[in-house]
């Protein structure tokens, strides 16, 4: 092999293992892995089924919230969220038929939701304002419309 | 050894006579229908472009989600598919001195198979019976149809996968110590890849059809979803892989160069074909049911696949400066002015080359766990795909049409031509830029893929997305001019040109430089260690997919 080929392939190489350790410590050390919830649900039971026979927002602790939401073509239950400034919110979510993505844009908070499995993501909202939340998997003839807010103040 | 001898006598009176007639055909044929998919598809893009930024508004019985699944099937699957044959055939007709006639006949049967597959699913899209996008996710259930019709083109795909294993074993035989031609090296990793691949797709298919028919009732959404990507990611590698065999084999012709090392070659095709697989993870980075640990890994095995394109990145260039030199390019960049920019055969897969730089690095930021969930879902990965694809992919399809097709249909690649191709280049180029580059920016921006107009109830943020899908409208309109000269070139190129003979571009060793080592060319032992890696990948969240599953769910149809 080339001297200037390994030079390129050792450097190159290189710059893949550390950006895999500073992916592994803010996965593992930062804990702010990909969202990865492991329970499952029966997805044409989820009416039935704690917690989302009773979805809504819920204070759990001081400025900290927790959301149960169930996603179905085409909206979110509960819809139209309020919280205060600072708050950190964790999203409890399912979906009730197909597969929905969970997204607020302007934030991290980005998460598939299928149907049979609850997914958990979590995020602290520190700047005053009216979020967009939309549905980012297409789910059908109202995909477009799938949409709601979170307004922070 | 009179055997051997006879096949000899036949490979040189091939090399005097050009391309066997039949061989010819059957690669024009796969070039039609990748290139009428191409014009549908097209078309269909463009419409995307002006529905999406509000321009124009698609009549009731279109739906934008019909012609993004149109779109998806006929480029994705169908344009990609058929030129890849028609050009791996040739490739294989042309090292090896024409197909065997049974591998001939495998091919056509193939051929069949995927217009037949391809009608059904088109029917069944354009009847709004499966409105499910190119990824099919169940629980969105489409016509039982639309998913025979996906069976038959893997099954015709296998059957050319057929030909090609039986082809490489024959001549094999026939030249007992010796090392294949490097384009059917190519050719062998490409098909051997695209026979793994699309187990994982079958298999999830064979499951939806009797859930699709209401036989069975429930399926497992998870797994289909693993499933697919196995398929799906890598048949991204395969295109690519097609494409770098013309980068290494070709390209260095054209320029008037050798080829790099086939040692390194050949190593850098292996480690594609072994460690593409498990690359479909980093679709999933955000999924439930798949944990934290396991999606690390797959970070790792998503990067690997970048070892071997940074191989590829330096023998390019590597080639590029020494023939440059050779050509008598000065000082430290003179070499690059030496290069025959204005020969669309070369122009064409060297933009595809460069813009497999930003590709690659987009490709890095998708696969890597929290980068990938500010992106994922969002146009950024449209965008990214549109580079890829679009451009390193393409591209390069395009620039081999312009010696391919005249050699096959033995006519010539007038100036005239080569002008308009570089003028097509040029469009393409530009129109790609514009395209992806507002996509990538929108995305970051938040803006959702696989989503019909709207601005969510006027909502300042979806808003300010607008002005960058205009953009999206802007390029696709260049690439819709892009695409008609393009198709406009191939058929020229194929009925009407001056009849002639067009060299078949394929490039030498240095001189003296080591012959490839024989170790390479042991398929079975590479099956067995991509099989290795399969397992690795996949068989912890597989099967913690199965013994952990949820009750199932039912088809559900939402269009």
């Amino acid at each position: 092999m080339h001297r200037l080929e390994e030079i390129w392939l050792t450097v190159s190489c290189g710059i893949l293992i550390i950006f895999m350790f500073i992916v592994g410590y803010q996965a593992f050390a930062l804990e702010m892995g990909p969202p990865s919830h492991m329970e499952t649900i029966d997805p044409q039971k989820v009416d039935q089924t704690e917690p989302f026979d009773n979805p809504g927002v819920f204070e759990i602790g001081e400025n900290e919230y927790e959301v149960v939401m169930t996603m179905q073509t085409f909206g979110f239950t509960p819809n139209k969220i309020e919280i205060p400034v600072g708050a950190e919110v964790h999203f409890t979510l399912t979906s009730k038929d197909v597969t929905h993505g969970f997204q607020v844009a302007g934030t991290n908070i980005n998460a598939m939701v299928m149907p049979g499995h609850i997914q958990k993501i979590s995020h602290t909202f520190d700047e005053p304002g009216e979020y967009l939340v939309l549905c980012n998997e297409y789910c059908g003839i109202g995909h477009q419309v799938m949409a709601t807010t979170i307004t922070v103040k | 050894m009179e055997h051997a001898k006879k096949l000899n006598i036949k490979e040189t009176s091939k090399k005097l006579l050009g391309v066997n007639p039949a061989d010819a055909k059957l690669s024009l044929s796969y070039f039609t229908v990748a290139f009428v998919s191409l014009l549908i598809g097209g078309v269909l893009g463009l419409l995307q472009g002006l529905e999406r930024s509000g321009i124009i508004s698609l009549p009731s019985w279109l739906t934008y989600y019909q012609v993004l699944t149109a779109h998806g099937l006929l480029l994705l699957v169908v344009f990609s598919a058929t030129f890849t044959i028609g050009y791996q055939y040739a490739n294989l007709s042309h090292s090896f001195g024409g197909l065997l006639p049974k591998v001939r006949k495998l091919a056509w049967i193939g051929f069949v198979l995927m217009v037949i597959g391809t009608a059904m699913a088109a029917t069944m899209i354009i009847l709004n019976e499966a409105s499910v996008l190119y990824t099919f996710y169940p629980p969105l259930a489409a016509h039982p149809l639309f998913y025979i019709g996906l069976v038959l083109v893997v099954v015709g795909i296998w059957f050319c996968c057929f030909g090609v294993f039986i082809n490489y074993r024959h001549w094999r035989k026939n030249h007992p110590g010796q090392t294949t031609p490097i384009l059917a090296f190519f050719a062998m990793g490409v098909f051997v890849l695209w026979f793994f691949a699309s187990i994982g797709v079958a298999t999830e298919v064979l499951t939806l059809i009797p859930w699709a028919m209401g036989l069975v009732e429930t399926t497992n959404v998870m797994v289909a979803r693993t499933l697919f990507w196995w398929f799906g990611h890598t048949l991204v590698n395969i295109w690519y892989l097609v494409a770098v065999s013309a980068w290494y084999v070709i390209v260095p012709k054209i320029i008037g160069g050798r080829h790099f090392n086939e040692k390194l070659i050949r190593l850098v095709v292996i480690l594609l074909v072994i460690l593409n697989i498990p690359g479909g993870f980093h679709h999933q980075i955000i999924d439930p049911a798949i944990s934290v640990p396991i999606k690390f890994l797959h970070v790792f095995m998503s990067l690997s696949i970048a070892v071997p394109s940074l191989m590829t990145a330096f023998a390019m260039f590597a080639v590029f400066e020494k023939t440059g030199r050779k050509l008598g390019g000065k000082g430290l960049l003179g070499w690059v002015k030496k290069l025959p920019w204005g020969d669309v055969r070369f122009l064409a897969p060297m933009i595809a080359m460069l813009a497999f730089i930003p590709g690659g690095a987009g490709g890095i930021v998708n696969t890597s766990n929290q980068l990938n969930q500010v992106v994922h879902n969002t146009m950024w990965v449209v965008g990214h795909f549109h580079v890829t694809v679009g451009m390193s992919v393409v591209m390069t399809f395009f620039g081999i049409c312009y010696w391919l097709i005249p050699h096959l249909a033995k006519r010539q690649l007038t100036p005239k031509m080569n002008k308009i191709g570089v003028i097509q280049t040029l469009i393409w180029t530009l129109g790609m830029i514009i395209m992806a580059g507002s996509m990538h920016i929108a995305g970051l921006l938040g803006d959702p893929r696989r989503t019909s107009y709207t601005t969510y109830s006027d909502h300042p943020t979806a808003l300010s997305w607008i002005p960058y899908e205009y953009m999206f409208a802007i390029g696709a309109t260049l690439l819709l001019i892009g695409v008609i000269i393009q198709v406009y070139a191939v058929f020229n190129m194929m009925f009407f040109a001056p009849k002639g003979h067009t060299e078949y571009p394929v490039a030498e060793p240095e001189d003296g430089a080591p012959a490839a080592p024989l170790w390479t060319e042991r398929w079975g032992l590479w099956s067995v260690m991509l099989l290795l890696v399969v397992a690795m990948a996949y068989v912890i969240p597989i099967v913690d997919m199965i013994m952990h599953a949820p009750p199932g769910s039912p088809p559900i149809r939402t269009w």
